[in-house]
């Protein structure tokens, strides 16, 4: 009996591991990407953004070396006239780069004729997607490494002082929300890859959505909250919940999730990044930065909104792409 | 010794309330060449996806050399090779890369990859090319790669879909004598066409589709059998008297219809070779035998008798 159980039970699991081949697919996709003209076209904007940002903000910041004790992550986030900050380009940057690598990786496949071939090998699409994925994870993380590493470097030079071991852990965890919230993206595109036969479709769906947060969201947040909110009597309590629901309507958006993350690691002052009464400032010392510990609980919630949303967009592009039927 | 290597039981497929394979039952044995023929749409590619293990089948049972492909995928797609009807490859890559990527997909230890991507290229004539882009190949090189990549897994059965398609009829010689050179190594080899001689110079069995069913099944000859009935046409070309010459053909056993195509013209069906008994009684009947031809059955004459029948079958 138990071992008629135990049979039904194996026959109804597949046959080994489904990321068998995954590795050679992550190979095999990373070194595409790192040789492609596309690749090859955004490296070299964001090479160029980031020195001209950061050369931009040395010269201000030569006056008041000695004086401040995050100098380095000033770097990343002092803006001089008529650029913006590099956390200011990074913001568009990543989505673009992370919707370029991905928006014809399914599609790509069909379209060359090759998705049938690569199936009738011996791996399942479990390892062709994730492969995928993990590729473009990858490839975007080693950009955003080599330009953080781009920067450090010009900073220790132009500046002439070495960052502290504070400053180096807030700038990787910063690299590391980075890397996520292209993730989103990467993911994001991944399912209009699957959804979409033509990859233009693809990535103009991504970019619209992109723009959607970016530009609309926003403006949509302040209108939809006094409609749900409205303040009739002028009570505190009503102006509070009109603005506690558009700022957590606005968080529905990556990027606003991103900014408050950045936000509160690469400024130690930042001590909350919602509303604040002042009666919770009592006791407080202004001005006084957080130790990293406390800037971390701070943004805990959106820094695992980032990653949760790029696990769910993952899922609901592989769920996808199980139920996609091969023929062309 | 006729071990059985595809086996299907009333195997079907459903789209919707479109029904593309409908209660197939197929068998392939061990080193057969096996053509499936049908229409474009007829549930041929469906078929082979379902051997695969692409397509979940929605009722019927599958088994590949012995093993179930939605069940053991990876076992079966490890011992099968499958050239798509439109090959495609990573055109910015060499045919080597590509070759080097399959290699890996399937596990193959570098050193033991590396020697089976000479050999394969080698023997497909490919290996002056083998470190040129895929994008400058033509579309009969890119088919022998893909050939290349079904033996670089060193396969028990190759399934190939529409192998001849859009190649030229140099291409095509070259593909159907690589197809008998398979066989003689002791591979099965399924193979689906619309093309009918070509099917007809490699195939040991085919398997006429319409509609998601095999209508027949069997060895050439035996389908002229069951379609045409007999299975020889006799041309030939004779002076004398018509009438004695048609009489003395008609009394041959085996004769099933004699047709006078032109002056001195005859075209006899027959249920076997019957030349020589033709020569002997045009020349007893004092007739002057100038050309004798038998026509083996093609396929074509077959598929379209077939499919003839059944329209008329369908109008009525």
């Amino acid at each position: 009996m138990s071992l008629q159980l135990k049979q039904a039970r194996r026959e109804r699991v597949r046959e080994g591991s489904p990321w068998t081949g995954l590795w050679a697919v992550v190979a095999k996709e990373m070194a595409d990407h790192l040789t492609s003209v596309r690749m090859h076209i955004l490296e070299v904007l964001i090479v160029l953004t980031a020195a001209g940002t950061v050369y931009a903000a040395m010269q201000s910041l030569r006056n008041s070396v000695g004086q401040d004790p995050f100098l380095l992550l000033k770097l990343f986030t002092t803006a001089r006239e008529p650029l913006p900050a590099f956390v200011g380009f990074l913001g568009f940057l990543v989505p673009l780069i992370a919707i370029a690598l991905a928006f014809d990786s399914v599609n790509g496949e069909f379209n060359r004729r090759t998705m049938s071939r690569i199936l009738a090998q011996p791996i399942y699409r479990d390892a062709l997607l994730l492969g995928k994925f993990l590729a473009g994870l990858f490839t975007l993380a080693l950009v955003l490494t080599a330009i953080w590493l781009l920067i450090i470097g010009l900073g220790i030079v132009g500046l002439g002082v070495p960052p502290s071991g504070e400053e180096v852990a807030r700038s990787l965890w910063f690299l590391l929300a980075s890397v996520f919230y292209g993730g989103i993206w990467l993911a994001l595109a991944m399912v209009f890859s699957v959804v979409f036969r033509q990859p233009a479709t693809a990535a103009l769906a991504s970019i619209a959505v992109w723009l959607f947060f970016t530009v609309f969201w926003e403006i949509l947040a302040g209108l939809i909250a006094p409609v749900l909110r409205p303040v009739r009597f002028g009570f505190p309590e009503e102006i509070l919940a009109q603005t506690q629901l558009e700022l957590t309507l606005t968080r529905l958006s990556p990027n606003t999730l991103y900014g408050e993350v950045m936000l509160a690691l690469l400024h130690p002052t930042v001590r909350s990044v919602g509303l604040v009464l002042p009666i919770q400032l009592q006791g407080a010392v202004l001005g006084t930065p957080l130790p990293l510990r406390q800037s971390l609980l701070l943004i805990w919630p959106q820094f695992t909104g980032l990653v949760a949303a790029t696990i769910l967009l993952f899922a609901l592009g592989y769920v996808l792409f199980q139920r996609q039927e091969i023929r062309a | 010794m006729s071990e059985l290597v595809i086996e299907t039981k009333g195997l079907s497929k459903r789209y919707g309330d479109v029904i593309a394979v409908d209660a197939l039952d197929l068998a392939v044995r061990r080193g057969e060449v096996f053509g499936l023929l049908g229409p474009n749409g007829s549930g041929k590619t469906t078929t082979i996806l379902m051997l695969l293990g692409l397509t979940e089948p929605t009722a019927g049972s599958v088994q590949v050399l012995g093993l179930d492909p939605a069940r053991q995928p990876l076992s079966v797609k490890a011992r099968v090779g499958y050239m798509p009807d439109e090959v495609g490859f990573y055109e910015e890559l060499t045919a080597r890369e590509n070759l080097v990527y399959i290699a890996k997909l399937n596990g193959l230890p570098r050193d033991e990859a590396y020697r089976r991507i000479d050999e394969v290229l080698a023997r497909m004539g490919l290996s002056e090319v083998g470190d040129r882009r895929v994008a400058t190949f033509s579309r009969g090189m890119r088919r022998r790669l893909g050939v290349a990549e079904v033996l670089l897994k060193q396969p028990q059965l190759i399934i190939m879909d529409e192998p001849t398609q859009g190649l030229d009829p140099e291409g095509a010689r070259e593909l159907l004598h690589i197809i008998r050179e398979l066989k003689g190594e002791d591979i099965t080899i399924l193979l689906s066409s619309h093309l009918l001689y070509q099917v007809q110079a490699v195939c040991d069995r085919v398997g006429l589709f319409h509609r998601g069913r095999m209508v027949l099944e069997g060895t050439v000859s035996d389908l002229a059998q069951q379609v045409l009935g007999s299975t020889y046409r006799i041309q030939l070309q004779a002076d004398g008297p018509a009438s004695t010459l048609m009489k003395a053909l008609q009394h041959l056993p085996g004769v099933v219809n004699i047709e006078r195509d032109g002056d001195n013209r005859y075209q006899v069906a027959a249920a076997n070779d019957l030349r020589a008994e033709v020569a002997n009684a045009i020349v007893t009947a004092g007739g002057r035998l100038l050309m004798l031809n038998v026509e083996a059955p093609s396929l074509d004459d077959i598929y379209a008798r077939y499919f003839q029948e059944v329209e008329h079958v369908a109008a009525a």
